[in-house]
């Protein structure tokens, strides 16, 4: 990793710490859980030998704590985890969207509901998009399908971070933090964030600052939450990310996100190849979502097939933004061995032939 | 004739307590901004506030803070801490927030002997919510969740936190103080400045447990509930310093 | 020959402060405050007040702002 520019073949997880690394994240505090320990322990060699902050901490309920107290100082500090244990940083994160802080958080999603197990799945779309938290609050939500996209996002989701004074969840999953590809470090591109009007420094020369969530005043809420919201909006006009691939002339659209849309680009490729006019839709941002662009497709009278390890969780939100305006399907298996191209075809073929027959 | 008493610089001007009349939180505040006077670190403290009754300090004193999740303020002490080693970090919490749903957090900053300093209320109940029981109610007390008194059946025993703190090899400092009168007074404010001294030596946590009446939940008055923590709170949880290694580098 | 001024803003009327004086200079007066309480007063015609400041520091609500010895 000596030279920036040099592509190097090397793993998920690796890649994301790294990534951490170049970016300036000062602090990790993490707690080990497969599939994602691999980055917890790179940065156990790392944070010290650049005389950085690191604790393994005693959970992953402290872990999200301390980066919270890291985060309040102004400086980049993150956590990484995996699904069930993410469930016990909700209350945080919660916090966190009320605090304006810049938490960045990576979740290397593992198989649920509960303990699971360490196969890969994408269960985590709900939890990361809805949150598990209490009361209102948006959290950003960036899925890499590649290990290139790993370190490129991370880069993002700091800089997005502390743009918006927002928690972001980098959205990843057990294949991509285990697996090796060759990808490219480069320089962390994006500009450095002056913090100096709320970072807790030390009241020298100033009064004294509080962040808190706390809001004993109705009125003084109200306005705390809609501040929030609008920043949100800013968010979706700024941020709002996909990618789509040959949707001009599609009859269906097949959509995914994260290291399944890998697997939909090919089995868009065997579906035109048998005749099928088929398109790919990659949601980028899982929040904030891009319902306006999917809500214009389907104007065109696209239909949508949703491919996802869960039991459609990203399904409704494409259902939500399609808002009847053609079919939305479902290719779904809940957890486990991602679904193969084959049987990807198969099935949007099944659905081809359905809503032919219906057609007649 | 010459000023011997004024309102510390590091609290706030034109504060008004939000606590209960006769309750100890309102002596502890003072005696935390007289040390930070003394000691000049207002400009460099930065606090993780708790949940309960102290929820409201960073409308009292004039130092940074962070709002910590119940039980987490030593966790986000740890955090602001390893993010800025040169800062005087602090938390201020009650029993409930430290002992109970923080315990975890509190003891693991004690075991990895993070340079912070952590004070302790102790009033052997959960105040803010109306005066339940919680790991340092005394055995027999009543409370509104022990109608019938603390029992070994269906409470188990009171947790005595100073003392178990300084188990912690990572503790630099851990006593036991009260607000009861004004030797103890005298006492708790040396043991604040040691708990803060140990962080400034860059020796490890430092801990203090105060005890502190409750007059409203306990249903008494502000004398009557003082007279409790000279006797029955004395009993179960004596005053000392448990842990001193402040000379030792 | 010492002083006390008092915030009756600030005073809770816990009356520690009546028990802690050592020469009783601080009483329960006729006047009530706008919580409806006692407040308390010092009177001292006598200059009997050694500015010992135990009032101060064993109030709870600060009310006690400054004592002059």
């Amino acid at each position: 990793m000596s030279d920036k520019n040099e592509k190097v073949l090397i793993k998920g997880n690796y890649a994301i710490a790294q990534a951490a690394v170049n970016a300036g994240c000062q602090c990790y505090f993490g707690y080990p859980i497969t599939p994602q320990t691999e980055i917890g322990e790179y940065l156990s060699s790392k944070m010290p030998e650049l005389n950085r902050g690191y604790v393994c901490a005693e959970s992953e309920l402290a872990a999200i704590n301390m980066v919270i107290g890291a985060v309040s100082t102004g400086i980049k500090a993150m956590t990484s985890s995996s699904s069930c244990a993410v469930a016990l940083m909700q209350e945080a994160l919660s916090y966190a969207c009320g605090d304006e802080l810049p938490v960045v958080l990576i979740n290397v999603m593992r198989a649920g509901p509960g303990l699971g197990y360490i196969y890969p799945a994408q269960g985590d779309y709900n939890q990361s998009v809805y949150g598990g938290g209490n009361g209102d609050y948006k959290i950003i939500v960036i899925a890499p399908s590649t290990v290139q996209e790993c370190i490129d996002y991370t880069y993002r989701a700091f800089y997005m971070a502390h743009k918006y004074r927002n928690p972001v969840i980098l959205l990843a999953d057990g294949l991509l933090g285990q697996m090796m590809e060759p990808a490219c470090f480069g320089q962390y591109p994006y500009p450095e964030i002056d913090n100096s009007s709320w970072a807790l420094t030390g009241a020298k020369g100033r009064d004294a600052r509080a962040i808190y969530s706390l809001g004993a005043v109705e009125s003084k809420q109200i306005e705390r939450i809609e501040h929030l919201f609008r920043k949100f909006d800013l968010i979706s006009k700024n941020e709002t990310d996909w990618e789509e691939f040959e949707t001009e002339d599609a009859d269906i659209i097949l959509t995914a996100f994260g290291s399944m849309t890998r697997n939909i680009k090919a089995a868009m490729k065997v579906l035109r190849e048998n005749g099928i006019k088929a398109g790919c839709f990659r949601p980028i941002t899982l929040s904030p979502f891009p319902q306006q662009r999917i809500f214009e497709l389907a104007s065109e009278g696209k239909d949508f097939a949703v491919v996802e390890m869960n039991m459609g969780q990203m399904f409704k939100d494409v259902k939500y933004s399609v808002n009847g305006k053609s079919q939305v399907e479902l290719i779904n298996r809940p957890v486990g061995e991602w679904l193969k191209v084959e049987e990807i075809v198969s099935a949007v073929e099944k659905i081809m032939e359905k809503s032919y027959a219906a057609s007649i | 004739m010459q000023q011997v008493f004024s309102i510390p610089k590091s609290m706030k001007k034109d504060f008004k307590y939000t606590f209960c009349p006769g309750c100890d939180h309102g002596i502890a505040i003072r005696l935390l901004s007289e040390v930070i006077d003394e000691l000049n670190i207002q400009d460099k403290s930065i606090c993780a506030t708790s949940i309960g009754c102290s929820v409201f300090l960073y409308d009292f004193i004039n130092v940074d803070c962070i709002e910590a999740p119940h039980g987490r303020a030593l966790a986000e002490a740890t955090g602001v801490k390893r993010a800025c080693p040169d800062k005087v970090v602090f938390t201020y919490q009650g029993d409930g927030d430290f002992a109970s749903i923080g315990l975890a957090e509190s003891m693991h900053a004690a075991f990895r002997g993070e340079r912070v300093t952590a004070l302790m209320l102790n009033n052997t109940t959960y105040g803010m919510t109306g005066g339940q029981h919680g790991p340092t109610t005394m055995m027999g007390q009543i409370t509104t969740t022990s109608p019938m008194g603390r029992n070994r059946e269906y409470y188990g025993y009171p947790a005595r936190i100073a003392e178990q703190l300084a188990l912690a090899d990572g503790c630099a400092y851990s006593a036991r103080v009260a607000l009861d009168s004004i030797p103890h007074i005298n006492e708790a404010k040396k043991a604040i400045k040691k708990a803060f001294q140990v962080q400034l030596n860059g020796i490890g946590l430092g801990f203090v447990e105060i005890l502190s009446t409750c007059p409203t939940n306990w249903k008494m008055t502000p004398e009557q509930a003082h007279q409790r923590v000279r006797t029955e709170m004395a009993e179960t949880f004596p005053l000392g310093v448990f842990k001193d290694i402040s000379e030792v580098k | 020959m010492g002083k006390i001024i008092i915030d009756n803003d600030r005073c809770k009327s816990c009356y520690i402060c009546t028990e802690t004086c050592p020469k009783k200079l601080i009483k329960i007066s006729q006047k009530t405050n706008r919580l409806g309480d006692y407040m308390v007063e010092f009177s001292d015609p006598d200059g009997e007040c050694i500015g010992c400041a135990m009032c101060a520091k064993r109030c709870p609500d600060m009310a006690i702002t400054e004592v002059w010895r």
